[in-house]
């Protein structure tokens, strides 16, 4: 499952993707991000019948996406991004 | 002193149902899903992964209270006691809220699956308008998510909007739809903004300009459809195009979609209301065959 967090607003998409099928709940990004913006669940609230931890974005980020991640995506000399390099499974993309 | 006007426009009305075919003395597994919204709060009983009985009420500001009125209307219908639920799951925007539940669970997975239950597995596409929120749903043949998109940053485009609009035009929920098609002229252009804030001044200044009320619910219910437009565009639309939640019964806003993604949407005789409340109560089900549910 492509799990699409954030939101759509006048100012653009800013959506932070998990791909659920790819994600093994290890929790890299989770050390990884400086703005805590990921988090590990037992249960998947999207997906009542999966058994495995599954990373997703804090409730309480979902809505700031774009501030959040504003410090890591600099206008130039874009370093790549420290949630997207911890991750070995390549399961986090992000659309802006 | 002037008399206030007590005529409440949004209000719009709730309703209870039963399948007379069916008898929960028969049932292996009843289980029961309560999707408690913003706006609306839904109770589905399913016996054996069939719909038992069903309610729709809206959503006061207590939602544990709205969780259990909800259920305690779907069980009026019936003759069934309370305890003879085998597993509640809660959804919705309150669904931590349902003291009851034995799980919560995302609307996200309920209306995908609630969509493959009403709809047909023929379902690809499931956009759920809620009552201040917006969800865009691609799912597989078993009502499975694979893909989604959520906006929940505001209420804008969304059936709380809506009741905000119909109050302010003096025009009763139901018929803002076909009022909206009444207007003779050209189409109007969108209103400029969906905010629920600034589209209230907005319609107000097109009344002051001389605007009629369909004309300006047309130009609204246009503004609207654009909005949910523009988030199933990033989704991407595939034919088996579902619509669940209460906008779904809004053909203003949903005729005007349909033009823009030139896809009709699939049609079912089930109240799209309690789509979220029928994928809980079917995860519900799919949990007790996995051996979990209530000791008895």
């Amino acid at each position: 499952m492509l799990a699409g967090y954030g939101y759509k607003d006048a100012s653009g998409d800013f959506f932070v993707t998990i791909d659920t099928d790819r994600c093994n709940g290890c929790g890299d990004c989770v050390s990884a991000c400086p703005a805590a913006v990921f988090a590990v669940v037992d249960e998947d609230p999207h997906d009542p019948l999966r058994e495995d931890p599954v990373v997703m974005v804090s409730p309480d980020k979902n809505r700031q996406l774009k501030y959040a991640c504003g410090p890591c995506k600099p206008r130039s000399g874009r370093p790549p991004l420290p949630c997207v390099s911890a991750c070995n499974a390549g399961a986090i993309s992000h659309s802006w | 002193m002037t008399q206030e006007n007590q005529q409440e426009f949004w209000r719009w009305t709730e309703s209870s149902w039963k399948n007379p075919d069916m008898d929960w003395k028969d049932a292996g597994f009843v289980t029961v899903g309560i999707d408690v919204g913003s706006v609306s709060s839904q109770a589905c009983i399913m016996a054996d992964g069939k719909i038992y009985a069903f309610a729709n009420m809206r959503t006061g500001s207590d939602s544990p209270a709205s969780a259990r009125n909800a259920l305690e209307n779907a069980l009026k219908t019936t003759d069934m006691p309370e305890e003879r639920v085998d597993y509640c799951v809660g959804t919705g925007y309150g669904r931590v809220n349902v003291p009851f539940a034995d799980r919560a669970v995302t609307e996200i997975a309920c209306h995908a699956r609630g969509a493959n239950f009403i709809y047909g597995p023929a379902v690809r596409t499931v956009l759920d308008v809620g009552g201040q929120d917006i969800k865009a749903i691609s799912c597989d043949e078993k009502g499975r998510v694979t893909h989604f998109l959520m906006n929940d940053k505001c209420a804008a485009g969304t059936g709380r909007g809506m009741e905000v609009f119909a109050d302010l035009l003096g025009v009763s929920i139901n018929e803002v739809g076909d009022r909206s098609f009444q207007y003779q002229g050209p189409e109007p252009d969108a209103v400029s903004s969906t905010c629920v804030v600034y589209a209230r001044s907005e319609a107000t200044g097109l009344l002051r300009k001389g605007w009629t009320t369909e004309k300006v619910l047309a130009a609204y219910c246009r503004a609207m459809a654009e909005r949910i437009f523009a988030l199933l565009e990033r989704l991407g639309v595939e034919p088996g195009f579902g619509v669940t939640g209460g906008m779904a019964k809004n053909r203003g806003v949903m005729d005007r979609l349909t033009a823009m993604i030139r896809l009709e949407p699939m049609r079912t005789a089930w109240d799209v209301q309690v789509a979220g409340a029928v994928g809980a109560a079917l995860f519900g089900h799919a949990l007790c065959r996995r051996g979990k549910g209530r000791k008895r």
